[in-house]
């Protein structure tokens, strides 16, 4: 699944300018603390947190992923959305709870994080 | 003796979350250049960011190099203080003394140590209450 599918199955809006949205998405996971989502962590990623700081685009990036989608309506802080779009970060915003981005991701057919 | 191909150092800074993962990136950047395998680097990357975050989050600032040989990479982050009282307690899963700023950014989950350890093929820690921590690791190429 590409990144603009994956805008339109949630609904969600990419916020960053000028990132690849044809990028294939390779699995989906999701979670808060950022150790957890490094020792996750993929090529190919899509990650749903409610995180807004500069540091989730530190993780995402040195992580290689594909995008961050930003779950329950949370918005990007400016500095995080700048640094996103600097680094070629796609991130995507939605009003859906985690646990509703994931029961559609896995529904259609998005792979889990390989430990 | 080897000759070293690469080295390289960072400062890093004590409460700094706005560039934090700065010297991580740059390490990064540069093996991933020099065409290291990206699962090796995948492990480096997940070491030098939880190593760089740790001297952020607890340390009072420090240093994280980097040296590569044709055949391995290290990382030595290197720190001022306070140290680490109990490093076996440091070290279990989920143990953290994180303060409320960091665990709300996510931070503070106590996997930092295993997540280093895990990912590293050798992993050294050593650490003196008022003096500083040292973490050595060695990823083989
Ligand atoms: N560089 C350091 N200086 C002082 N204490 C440290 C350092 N690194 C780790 N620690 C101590 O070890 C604990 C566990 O570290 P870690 O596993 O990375 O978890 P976390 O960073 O989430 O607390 C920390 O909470 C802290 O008490
Ligand atoms: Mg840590």
């Amino acid at each position: 699944m590409k990144i603009s599918e994956l805008a339109t199955l949630l609904d969600a809006t990419i916020v960053t300018k000028n990132s690849a949205s044809d990028t294939e998405i390779s699995c989906g996971y999701a979670c808060d603390l950022l150790s957890w989502v490094l020792a996750h962590g993929q090529k190919g990623m899509a990650w749903t947190t409610v995180q807004t700081h500069v540091n989730v685009v530190a993780v995402a990036v040195l992580m290689e992923m594909a995008c961050v989608i930003l779950a329950e309506g949370n918005h990007l802080e400016p500095a995080s959305l700048a640094k996103a779009e600097e680094e070629g970060l796609a991130v995507l915003e939605t009003e859906m709870t985690a646990y509703d981005i994931c029961g559609r991701m896995a529904a259609a057919g998005v792979a889990p994080s390989a430990r | 003796m080897q000759e070293y191909t690469l080295a390289d150092a960072y400062e890093v800074s004590a409460r700094d979350y706005a560039t934090a993962g700065d010297a991580s990136a740059a390490i990064k950047r540069k093996l991933k250049q020099l065409g290291v395998d990206s699962a090796v680097l995948r492990r480096i990357a997940v070491s030098s960011y939880e190593a760089e975050l740790n001297m952020i989050i607890h340390s009072l600032g420090g240093t994280l190099s980097m040296t590569m040989t044709p055949s391995e990479i290290r990382l030595l982050s290197a720190d001022i203080g306070p140290g680490i009282p109990d490093i076996e307690q440091a070290l279990q899963e989920g143990f953290s003394t994180a303060g409320e700023e960091a665990r709300n950014l996510g931070f503070g989950a106590g996997m930092g140590l295993p997540n280093m350890k895990r990912n590293a093929d050798e992993f050294n820690i050593q650490s003196e209450v008022g003096k500083g921590t040292q973490i050595r690791m060695l990823f083989h190429l």
